[in-house]
């Protein structure tokens, strides 16, 4: 009945509700902005190849109670279909209302994807123990940046001085696996000593800092099972909780790869089907975790030579998904495809190997791969495809697994079928392996102690408008890469300065968007104006890209850990700072638990995919509006990138007005800095 | 009788037309009752785990605990583990049903939930704001604007909730509302545009920026303490406190912007007291009278003043500045300033004189010297303001009761300020002022409009002059000197001894229904604003309004001061709540409270004295309890013997509670009292025989705050009480 959305506006354009709309049976399947993706989707079509595209288009139409989130299967008398309008329907069989179903499936999703981020970060964590304890050999992994090793000691309050790097690294990791099990009641380690006092005390004071991320998973499973927890606002806390453990999870994923793998630095790669190139042995890595794929590089380098005496040029490893930003990142290696892409990889009929890891992958691969000679090789004992090779990966025999493997795709290279080649000409240069250490690096050019006031004053100023955090998946419920390139060219022409990280990044990188120089081309006035100064600050080796890629879906924290210092400097907490979200096409359970704890931590988030909470509206308001009056974040829900564009500004805008009134206020009355927001 | 649920819920009846009930309005109070209480439910039992069920909770400087429970359930509540009893049984009753009554209880029940969330606040130490945001008003601020809502000098609050269309709209709004003398709750987004604007705001300004979301229900704790500390209804008389803010409390909420569950709830807190909503959305579903949009900025207030029933009656003020008792409070600084006159600084005075009807032309105004934009940023200018007065019942005696009035008048005027009086006056005009166009004759034309708006039957025709050359000052300001002394000389004459008369006053009979305050020519009001002379005036302005005269009649207690006609007048004045009353004592059935004095003094047994305080003074005082604890005891309408509201002036009265032993009783008060009554009290002591230095033997903060503290120091003083005899 009334506008659904917060409305933050200045001008107060009028707004009415947007419900999303419910996907329809669409024709044509080259849905795509990705011209790689567009024409193998013809070759698909050509060689009667079913892909994603396909299938989302024969699952038309989709359940609607599916779609609101009113349809319960948390027991055996269900599925329950809550239908508010319909006499006797209002409610599940147990009673359950729509708020309740809502609430908690909403929830669960939050449990899926922390469990997936948490379980990553700890795989993470027990490398670096087991590295740390000698357990694991030098040739596969090592401790890459003793530096950012204290940095994380330091932070944590762990005594550095004389310890040495091993002793050093088995004491965070220790630390890091005591924030998956505690059992006592102080708050995960990783999460209070990266965030503003603010928001430590906002979470304890609504109970939801986590302290153990597997009891919070457990918890909230708990919590949402049958019989269990029926008010809404509780579960909803309880979801945040576990969000927030997501956050835990994450941050020390990032920061223990680091230190395994190395800290990113600026470098140059390219992006698109493009880079794979048939006169190579090309395998493929996809999936999320490095660590097996950065032994798959290292492997790939050495086994050269077995490769050009099967006839290649060499071994040429490409990346897909987050795996593929895990290694452009740190080694540049070339980006093949974001997710919704990965069958579309296997079409060039030059990709020899796929290995899989954990997150993202499509079953569908190995039914892809059927009809080409690829190898689609597992290697997680929780991610297995019928029919996929399946390699038992360990850390203690990594780089003879990788070799392995490499082996596998050599060989598969013979098997090659010149008749089905179908290799793409498109790629486009990349600047990746923004950090924030590489950040504020490039920042600290004109201010070295203090490089997030450098965007804060330019935001001040009104030479930029703001940050802007693009963040999750494909989603095919809307045009393939569509909403991620419409709302990245707005913004960056509006001048806000654009992080990126996941296949939101992968979908800027596929479109030239990090390019270096590409600011020049994407930006507005102010924006190209403050990338030119920091251009010219300092030697740069390459060109300043339009968007800033910050790494993989794992790695959001850093852009939480960069609007922490942008409140530092403000001297405000977190809901203050113009900084933005969005995920113009989420899709996985990871993206909502990200999403839930950028809201937490105050940051306005824009989704263009509808979640499925429409069948509450209690649930909806508290996501849209209400939690801007507790936590200062709130979801803008708009499946539309031109207001998606409008409502982001305005978010940014409006920050940047209310801290401009509440300086004016403070300086009229003599006063502190108000804390509100 | 007290009123009963059923009679009170009589004012919602029509508000669902044939049965149309606005379903999905219910549902989203319904939705918001359960997100608040839940939330609220999430904050209690996590402060419970980590502070504990005992530990204290309490809005700052308030006698009425957590003022919405006090209200509506009585519970004082002061630790955090007497809440969690208190919000399930809110909790629970919270209904599916969709139903006007349901959504009521909802909104009740987020009235609640509101205040726990907010006190809980102040528990966990993040309460306080910074200015202008004001979060919980205290006691002392509650009294402050009492007198100006009892005489409806407020005509009623407006609680403005959420974000106008752009800051300029909001501000509009503002000013318009302030134009009416309208009180100002804001809440949300709409304090940002305000400030924007340069909106004054604040405390002083009658418009408090409460903060956002919950905090809203300060204005709720606002209005319910209206009810407990000059209506004198008992904890926990949830009906009657419901029919005393339907009734007195002229309050509307104006929704600005979109609306969400919480605030549909908050929606129905406000209705279920009385209080309708006007939202400035489009909305699909209204409750006749209750819930109702209007989208129109332009007449807005207009809409929402007829929704609520009030009226307006005064002339619009012709000058180029905003004007509202809001701006009463303005200080402007130095820095601020373009030009100041008097205050010692420049010759100025002002007078009210009577003339005949051939003497004065009515609406005149002569302007002799330069005007303001003769002079330069700064300049310190000279100032004669004479205000002549025609009238057929206008007396000499009511001279100074008008003159007096031109401090007010003046100072509603945003950009000028005014202070003291006759020829202490000392005004500013400030440089935004100037700047809109204020010029000396809009001195003029404010005083002429507000007199012959406020004292129609006694001011038929007005005219101003104003002088601005020294000389010609100087020479008036002879003139005026031997007017004033004559007057004081005639105010000497005036005891409770020479007059036939006494008036009652029942101005605060619209907020303390049962309180009646007796005036005499030697005991101002309590609240300091009517003195016998006012009273005079206003009875003659209108016989039937809130002053009378009480012929008073042969004594039967000269010592205490009763008089059979003053029972009788107090009998009928306060409903027969009050029987008897003695005007000369606090220690026998002495005069009662409204709520709005000045200052109260209570009895201090181990100094066989009497100490006061004042709403000013917010610290701690020798009887153990704050301005705002004692104020909690005493106002209502119900005499408490030992302790009294009075104005501040009577202390330095002939007839101070002359049968208790009078100023010699006084064994403490705070500094800044001291510093007001100044010589005047001084002079007092001396006339009483006490000696030149007896304020020195009275204690004061810098003494003590305990009676251990401050009984050395008035032994060593040798301060006169321990020599009186025993008051209890």
């Amino acid at each position: 009945m009334s506008p659904r959305h917060r409305n933050t506006s200045l001008g107060f354009a009028a707004t009415a509700k947007q419900p999303g709309a419910k996907p329809r049976r669409d024709a044509d399947a080259r849905r795509t902005q990705d011209p790689a993706a567009c024409e193998l989707l013809e070759e698909a079509q050509a060689r009667g190849i079913t892909t994603a595209f396909d299938r989302f288009i024969a699952q038309q139409p989709q359940c609607g109670f599916g779609l609101d989130g009113v349809c319960c299967r948390v027991c055996l008398q269900g599925p329950c279909r809550i239908n508010p309008r319909k006499a006797g329907m209002e409610k599940g069989i147990c009673g359950a209302q729509d708020y309740t179903v809502v609430a908690r499936n909403l929830a669960r999703a939050i449990a899926g994807g922390t469990a997936c981020h948490s379980d990553h970060g700890r795989h993470i964590a027990k490398v670096l123990l087991h590295v740390a304890e000698g357990e694991i050999g030098e040739e596969n992994y090592r401790v890459s940046d003793p530096e950012k090793l204290r940095r994380i000691a330091t932070r944590i309050g762990l005594e550095t001085e004389g310890v040495a790097v091993a002793d050093l690294a088995r004491r965070v990791a220790l630390a890091a696996l005591a924030d998956y099990g505690r059992h006592t009641d102080e708050t995960c380690t990783w999460l209070t000593t990266t965030i503003t006092p603010g928001r430590q005390t906002k979470f304890k004071h609504c109970a939801i800092a986590p302290t153990a991320i597997d009891r919070s998973i457990t918890d909230i499973i708990t919590q949402t099972a049958m019989g269990m927890d029926a008010d809404p606002v509780n579960i909803i806390f309880g979801g945040l909780k576990t969000a927030l453990s997501d956050y835990t999870g994450m941050h020390l994923s990032t920061d223990l790869s680091d230190v395994l793998f190395g800290t990113p630095t600026p470098v140059l790669s390219q992006a698109n089907l493009g880079v794979i190139d048939p006169a190579y042995v090309n395998i493929a890595t996809h999936g999320h975790n490095p660590t097996l794929s950065s032994l798959v590089v290292d492997a790939a380098q050495e086994l050269a030579g077995e490769a050009r005496q099967a006839g290649a040029k060499g071994v040429n490893v490409v990346g897909i998904c987050c795996t593929g930003n895990e290694l452009l990142m740190r080694d540049g290696v070339y980006l093949a495809s974001n997710v919704a892409g990965q069958e579309l990889a296997i079409m060039t009929g030059a990709l020899d190997a796929m290995i899989v890891d954990i997150q993202c992958i499509m079953p569908s691969v190995r039914a892809v791969a059927e009809c080409y000679h690829t190898a689609v090789i597992a290697t997680n004992p929780l991610v297995k495809i019928p029919g996929a090779h399946h390699v038992d990966f360990r850390e203690e025999t990594a780089l003879a697994t990788a070799k392995e493997m490499v082996r596998l795709a050599i060989r598969s290279y013979g098997k090659r079928d010149p008749a089905k080649l179908r290799v793409s000409e498109h790629k486009q240069d990349v600047v990746a392996g923004w950090s924030l250490e590489a950040l504020f690096e490039l920042l600290g050019r004109i201010d070295a102690d203090h490089p997030a006031r450098v965007l804060t004053d330019a935001i001040l100023e009104g030479e930029i408008r703001g940050v802007a955090l693009f963040a999750g998946c494909n989603n095919l419920k809307v045009n393939h890469d569509q909403s991620h390139l419409a709302i990245l060219k707005g913004l960056l022409a509006n001048d806000v300065f654009v992080v990126a990280t996941g296949c939101s990044a992968g979908a800027a990188a596929k479109a030239g968007l990090m390019a270096p120089g590409s600011y020049e081309e994407y930006g507005g006035e102010g924006l190209k104006k403050f990338l030119a100064r920091l251009s010219q600050a300092g030697a740069t080796r390459h060109g300043l890209p339009a968007v800033f890629h910050l790494g993989s879906c794992v790695d959001n924290t850093r852009a939480a850990d960069l609007w922490t210092a942008m409140a530092r400097e403000l001297d405000v907490d977190v809901p203050k700072v113009p900084f933005v979200a969005s995920a113009p096409e989420a899709m996985h359970e990871k993206a909502v638990s990200i999403g839930s704890w950028v809201v937490a931590m105050g940051i306005p988030t824009h989704v263009g995919i509808m979640p499925q909470i429409e069948g509450s509206e209690l649930v909806y308001g508290v996501g849209t509006q209400i939690a801007h009056d507790v936590y200062g974040g709130y979801f803008i829900l708009d499946p539309n990138p031109t207001t998606a564009v409008e409502r982001l500004l305005d978010a940014l805008e409006y920050r940047v007005w209310k801290l401009r009134v509440h300086r004016k206020a403070a300086d009229r009355f003599g006063a502190a800095l108000t804390a509100g927001y | 009788m007290p009123v009963t649920l059923e009679e009170f819920e009589r004012i919602y009846e029509g508000a669902v037309e044939d049965g149309q009930a606005p379903r999905g309005l219910f549902k989203q109070a319904y939705d918001g009752a359960v997100i608040a209480t839940s939330y609220a439910e999430i904050l209690l039992h996590q402060a419970l785990r980590v502070h504990g069920p005992d530990a204290p909770l309490a809005y700052p400087d308030t006698a009425y605990f957590l003022p919405v429970i006090t209200a509506l359930s009585g519970e004082k509540v002061t630790k955090v583990g007497e809440l969690p009893q208190i919000l399930n049984r809110l909790r629970s009753q919270i209904r599916e049903e969709l139903t006007f009554e349901n959504a009521r209880r909802c909104g009740e029940a987020t009235l609640y939930a509101a205040e726990i969330i907010e006190a809980l606040r102040y528990l966990e130490g993040i309460g306080e704001h910074p200015e202008p945001w004001t979060g919980f008003l205290s006691d002392p601020v509650v009294r402050r604007y009492g007198i100006k809502l009892v005489d409806w000098t407020i005509p009623g609050q407006a609680v403005l909730l959420g974000r106008a269309r752009s800051s300029k709209d909001a501000a509009k709004l503002v000013a318009e509302l302030m134009g009416y003398g309208f009180m100002i709750f804001a809440s949300d987004e709409i304090i940002e545009q305000l400030i924007e604007e340069d909106v004054k705001l604040g405390i002083d300004y009658i418009a408090f920026p409460l903060g956002s979301f919950t905090q809203v229900i300060h204005a709720v704790n606002y209005a319910l303490r209206a009810g407990l500390a000059f209506g004198g209804i008992p904890p926990g008389q949830r009906e009657e406190a419901r029919d005393y803010q339907r009734r007195r409390v002229r309050a509307f909420v104006l929704h600005l912007g979109e609306i969400d569950e919480v605030k549909v709830a908050a929606h129905f807190g406000a209705i279920f007291l009385g209080f309708p909503v006007i939202t400035d959305q489009e909305v699909p579903e209204q409750l006749k009278d209750w819930w109702v949009s209007h989208p129109n900025y332009e007449d807005l207030v207009a809409f929402a003043m007829e929704l609520r029933g009030i009226k307006l009656t005064g002339a619009k003020v012709d000058i180029p500045l905003n004007f509202g008792p809001a701006f009463e409070g303005e200080t402007i600084r130095k820095d601020d300033v373009h030009v100041e006159m008097g205050g010692g600084r420049s010759v100025a005075f002002e007078l009210a004189r009577m003339v005949g009807p051939d003497d004065i032309k009515d609406g005149h105004i002569e302007v002799h010297g330069p005007d303001i934009d003769q002079f330069k940023e700064g300049d310190r200018v000279p100032l004669g303001v004479v205000v002549e007065i025609y009238g057929r019942k206008m007396q000499e005696d009511f001279e100074g009761v008008l003159e007096r009035r031109i401090h007010y008048f003046m100072n509603y005027a945003e950009g000028l300020w005014h202070v003291a009086q006759r020829d202490l006056c000392w005004l500013r005009v400030s440089k935004e002022a100037f700047r809109k166009g204020f010029r000396f004759q809009h001195f003029g034309k404010l005083l002429i409009a507000k007199f012959k708006d406020e004292f129609p039957a006694i001011v038929d025709r007005v005219q101003v002059k104003i002088y601005t050359e020294e000389e010609t000052v100087r020479a008036l300001l002879k003139e005026a000197r031997s007017k004033y002394h004559a007057r004081d000389e005639r105010m000497r004459g005036l005891t409770d001894e020479a007059i036939q008369e006494f008036y009652s006053c029942l101005l605060c009979q619209s907020f303390a229904p049962n309180h009646v305050c007796v005036i005499t020519p030697e005991r101002v009001g309590l609240c300091g604003a009517v003195t016998w002379l006012d009273g005079k005036a206003s009875f003659e302005i209108n016989p039937t309004g809130p002053n009378r005269p009480i012929p008073k009649g042969p004594a039967t207690d000269e010592v205490k001061g009763m008089w059979p006609a003053v029972n009788e007048a107090i009998r009928v004045s306060s409903n027969g709540n009050l029987e008897e009353v003695n005007l000369y004592t606090l220690m026998d059935r002495p005069m009662t409270s409204c709520g709005c004095f000045e200052a109260i003094m209570a009895i201090l047994p181990e100094a066989n004295g009497i100490m006061i305080t004042t709403r000013e003074h917010k610290g701690s005082t020798p009887v153990g309890m704050t301005f705002s604890t004692l104020a909690g005891m005493v106002g209502g309408g119900v005499q408490t013997p030992g302790f009294m509201g009075i104005g501040r002036s009577y202390l330095t009265s002939r007839k101070f509670i002359t049968a208790d032993g009078g100023l010699a009783r006084v064994v403490w008060m705070p500094r800044e009292l001291k510093e007001f009554l100044g010589q005047d009290l001084v002079d007092r002591a001396r006339e009483l025989g006490l000696g030149d230095d007896f304020v020195d033997k009275i204690a004061d903060e810098t003494i003590g705050a305990t009676v251990e503290e401050i009984l050395p120091f008035l032994e060593e003083r040798g301060h006169p009480a321990f020599a009186l005899p025993s008051l209890i």
